[in-house]
């Protein structure tokens, strides 16, 4: 049934909410399980899924260490958490008397691929907000610092830096189209971003094909929470700023966080944690601090102004209500349009 | 004596190790241990109260909406906000699938697979479990994985995603259902009851509701509607007479679940299982002692008290505090759910042993599946479309406020004090912090500690899969234990 020739993979979890994991298990027509024996994946182990436990999972990690079992890619979910004082201490690997510190910087020496799953395991997340009680970082980054628990010269045996699948928690396709394309040995150091990121997310901002986007072109903004409008200008919205195809991908079936009314809280970005009031748009002089990536600030303002004022009293009426008040009727002369063509 | 070191004790959700000190074949004693600690309840700290909205959820990616609704339960009580009403009720919607997802999770990823294992090789059930369970690759994986992840449809129609969302506020939720969301929801919820009905009941939902007595569900499982994997655990479980292991402390709490227009439609309780007697839960009481946690010594009333880890403390063994309620350890989860709501089948499950158990932990949760799909149906046809769906919020008061769900697993908290706006004091007792609890000064055990203690595990030792069936069967988060 397994052949030499499957793409191992080991699945451990460090500072985590196990929410990347519950994430992933929402993937594919027959479950996870079927979509990673489609591409010849096989899990080694996996802390929820395998059958395997207490001897029999440490036997698995101890083939591993000694080079006895081929890895070809070591998964991580959570923060590692270094604390206190350079112990790891606060998250050991239960049964083992070892922290997850030391498993992992044993372990991804030996793997083909190291892959961070989630923000907490990519650059800390949110155990690593102030005061950051327990020292978490992730695999190479401390927040946007490289660093981290591997270090910056850290490669992986195929010579790749830590793949960091970022998000909180990740889009199931985000994880499960990474791990094929590893699997398949078709992806490469081109295929991350500066920050190891996948491109195949991060290549977009989570504000391309948000289902507001009228509302943010004519900037006809939502002030109270639940409103349709666009989230930019007074709840906090970062989704111009926060790399992920989040909108122009189904989250469990057709939502986003945007589509529900929630604020984008850039939670693929390095240091998201250390927002403070995450539902309200910081300004200096009645401008949002923070403006769409690459975007310059005079030319923001100006058209800011200009379609502020050219904003339909639909669009306007809409972004202050919590359902479409007003639809989009056709206007007279395009009637008189369809009309002629008859 | 030997003492024996267990872990990774895997299948549950975190990392889980435990001691046992075993003597002629039998544990003796039982030590449970959450070994990490991410110190939540520093992170919201200084924080503006709103953040808990964020901050909270992230304690845990299995029940994250049940952690997101306490924190907004928190804020509704210092805002003195009434919810919307359709907000209530989508929040429910949300709340149940959460729910519903985590018992299907435990269910065919995290229990039954240990039936599938070499140790029963000679049960005439045995090849079956093995076909249908595996773990990873069992049959069953392939048909529960997608109907999980239809159920889950629910989260995109009403919060954008899960886990984690933000959709969750102290007036409601912030997405109001369209006509069209709501021909969605009803079909996905049709298609999901249709998965349960033909896989895992093999029997129309009120079927499996009515039953109400131990009898009733015997004959259900030997009955020629029988081809679920729900009959087919009966079964074993009758075989392997689950019912006398992994008895409870006795005392069962349900802080009220699902808070609908006209009040809780699981109701608050506590109920000695052994006497039968029924009264509120005095949450003004609850109590949690660090004597066996890593944790600096504190006040004992959350609402008082601070998490501050302490490594090298002696004596202690888990990251977890002992919650106590009168000095008392208790056992919460859909057991303690449906016994407090008085479901025929569940109070005679109890009153047969006298005690939880680990068959009667399994049947709640499949039960509560039934009952919650077939609730989902008739909350989603409860909305009126005309209504709002959140209310706005109200400027919040300085204090201190509790709020209480319950999640999957049992009865969550949240303990709150804000001053100028801001987050001065938070503390949470999640469910699993209550059942897998360490001891608390008087040396009492907690739930999972003393339903080991006498568990004779022969020449097996750590190996036994008795051991394996009783940790499971509380369904333990150790993410959400000490957070």
């Amino acid at each position: 049934m397994t052949t030499a020739d499957d793409f191992t993979l080991l699945w451990l979890q460090a500072g985590s909410c196990g929410g990347c994991t519950m994430s992933v298990l929402e993937r594919g027509g027959a479950g996870w399980l079927e979509e990673l024996r489609r591409f010849r994946i096989r899990l080694l182990w996996h802390p929820s899924l395998s059958e395997e436990t207490g001897a029999e999972a440490r036997a698995i990690l101890g083939r591993v260490e000694r080079g006895e079992e081929k890895l070809d890619a070591l998964l991580i979910e959570g923060s590692v958490l270094r604390g206190p004082e350079g112990t790891g201490r606060f998250d050991m690997l239960a049964g083992t008397g070892r922290s997850m510190f030391d498993w992992v910087r044993t372990l991804a020496p030996r793997a083909d691929y190291c892959v961070a799953v989630g923000s907490c395991a990519a650059f800390g997340g949110v155990p690593a907000g102030a005061p950051d009680p327990t020292d978490a970082c992730g695999l190479q980054f401390s927040a946007n610092e490289i660093g981290g628990a591997l270090g910056a010269d850290f490669r992986s045996r195929a010579g790749l830096p830590v793949v960091n699948i970022s998000g909180c928690a990740p889009h199931p396709g985000w994880i499960m189209e990474t791990l094929a394309a590893l699997a398949l040995r078709r992806f490469t150091g081109a295929d991350i971003d500066a920050f190891g990121r996948p491109r195949l997310f991060a290549d977009h901002l989570a504000h391309h094909g948000c289902s507001r986007n009228e509302f943010y072109e004519f900037k006809a903004s939502a002030e109270d929470v639940s409103e349709r409008g666009c989230l930019m200008e007074h709840l906090g919205c970062k989704a111009t700023q926060a790399v992920g195809d989040c909108n122009q991908r189904a989250w469990n079936g057709g939502g986003s966080c945007t589509q529900a009314g929630s604020t984008c809280i850039a939670c693929t970005s390095p240091g998201f944690e250390a927002t403070r009031g995450f539902h309200h748009t910081p300004k200096i002089g009645g401008i949002p601090v923070g403006l769409p990536l690459d975007m310059p600030k005079a030319w923001f303002v100006a058209l800011a102004a200009l379609s502020k004022s050219a904003t339909p009293a639909r669009v306007r009426e809409n972004a202050r209500s919590d359902r479409v008040t007003r639809g989009p009727a056709p206007s007279a002369e395009k009637k008189t349009g369809a009309e002629k063509k008859r | 004596m030997s003492r024996v070191v267990v872990g990774p004790f895997n299948r549950v959700e975190g990392d889980l190790e435990l001691t046992l000190d075993i003597e002629d074949g039998v544990v003796r004693e039982a030590r449970v241990s959450a070994s990490l600690y991410r110190g939540f309840e520093q992170l919201l700290l200084g924080r503006p109260a709103e953040d808990a909205l964020v901050i909270a959820p992230r304690v845990c990616g299995i029940c994250s909406v049940s952690q997101s609704l306490a924190a907004a339960a928190v804020l509704r009580a210092a805002q003195g906000t009434e919810p919307a009403r359709n907000g209530l009720i989508a929040t429910n919607l949300a709340h149940a699938a959460e729910n519903i997802a985590d018992h299907l999770t435990h269910f065919y990823v995290f229990f039954m697979p240990d039936f599938a294992r070499a140790a029963y090789a000679e049960r005439r059930w045995h090849d079956a479990a093995q076909t249908r369970f595996k773990a990873a690759s069992g049959s069953a994986l392939r048909e529960a994985l997608p109907a999980r992840a239809r159920l889950l449809e629910t989260m995109g129609l009403i919060a954008g995603k899960w886990p984690h969302s933000l959709a969750f506020r102290s007036g409601g939720v912030t997405r109001a259902l369209a006509l069209g969301d709501e021909m969605r929801l009803f079909a996905l919820l049709a298609d999901f009851r249709g998965f349960l009905e033909r896989v895992l009941f093999a029997a129309p939902l009120e079927q499996i509701i009515a039953l109400d007595s131990a009898d009733a569900l015997e004959r259900f499982a030997e009955g020629d509607r029988a081809a679920g994997d729900f009959a087919f655990f009966v079964r074993i479980g009758r075989d392997l007479r689950l019912e006398r292991i992994g008895r409870g402390p006795g005392l069962l709490m349900s802080s009220g679940a699902y808070l609908c227009p006209e009040g809780h439609f699981l109701p608050a309780g506590l109920l000695d299982a052994r006497t039968g007697a029924l009264r509120p839960p005095p949450l003004q009481a609850v109590e949690e002692d660090v004597s066996h946690s890593f944790m600096r010594d504190t006040a004992g009333d959350p609402a008082r008290a601070e998490t501050l880890p302490d490594i090298h403390r002696p004596g202690a063994y888990s990251f977890a505090k002992a919650p106590r309620l009168e000095g008392r350890a208790v056992e919460v989860g859909a057991l303690a759910r449906q016994a407090v709501a008085g479901h025929p089948l569940i109070r005679d499950l109890l009153a047969r042993q006298g005690a939880s158990n680990v068959f009667a932990r399994i049947v709640a949760r499949l039960l509560e599946i039934a009952l919650l799909t077939q609730a989902m149906d008739e909350w989603a046809r409860s909305l009126r479309r005309r209504e709002r769906f959140c209310t706005p919020d109200a400027p919040l008061r300085d204090g201190d406020f509790a709020g209480f769900v319950e999640a999957a697993r049992g009865a969550l908290g949240h303990w709150a004090s804000y001053r100028g706006g801001e987050i001065a004091r938070y503390q949470i007792i999640a469910p699993t912090t209550w059942n897998f609890s360490p001891r608390d000064a008087s040396g009492q055990p907690g739930p999972l500690e003393s339903a080991l203690q006498g568990l004779e595990v022969g020449g097996e030792g750590a190996s036994s899969v008795a051991l394996q069936h009783i940790v499971r069967s509380f369904d333990p988060c150790m993410v959400c234990t000490a957070h």
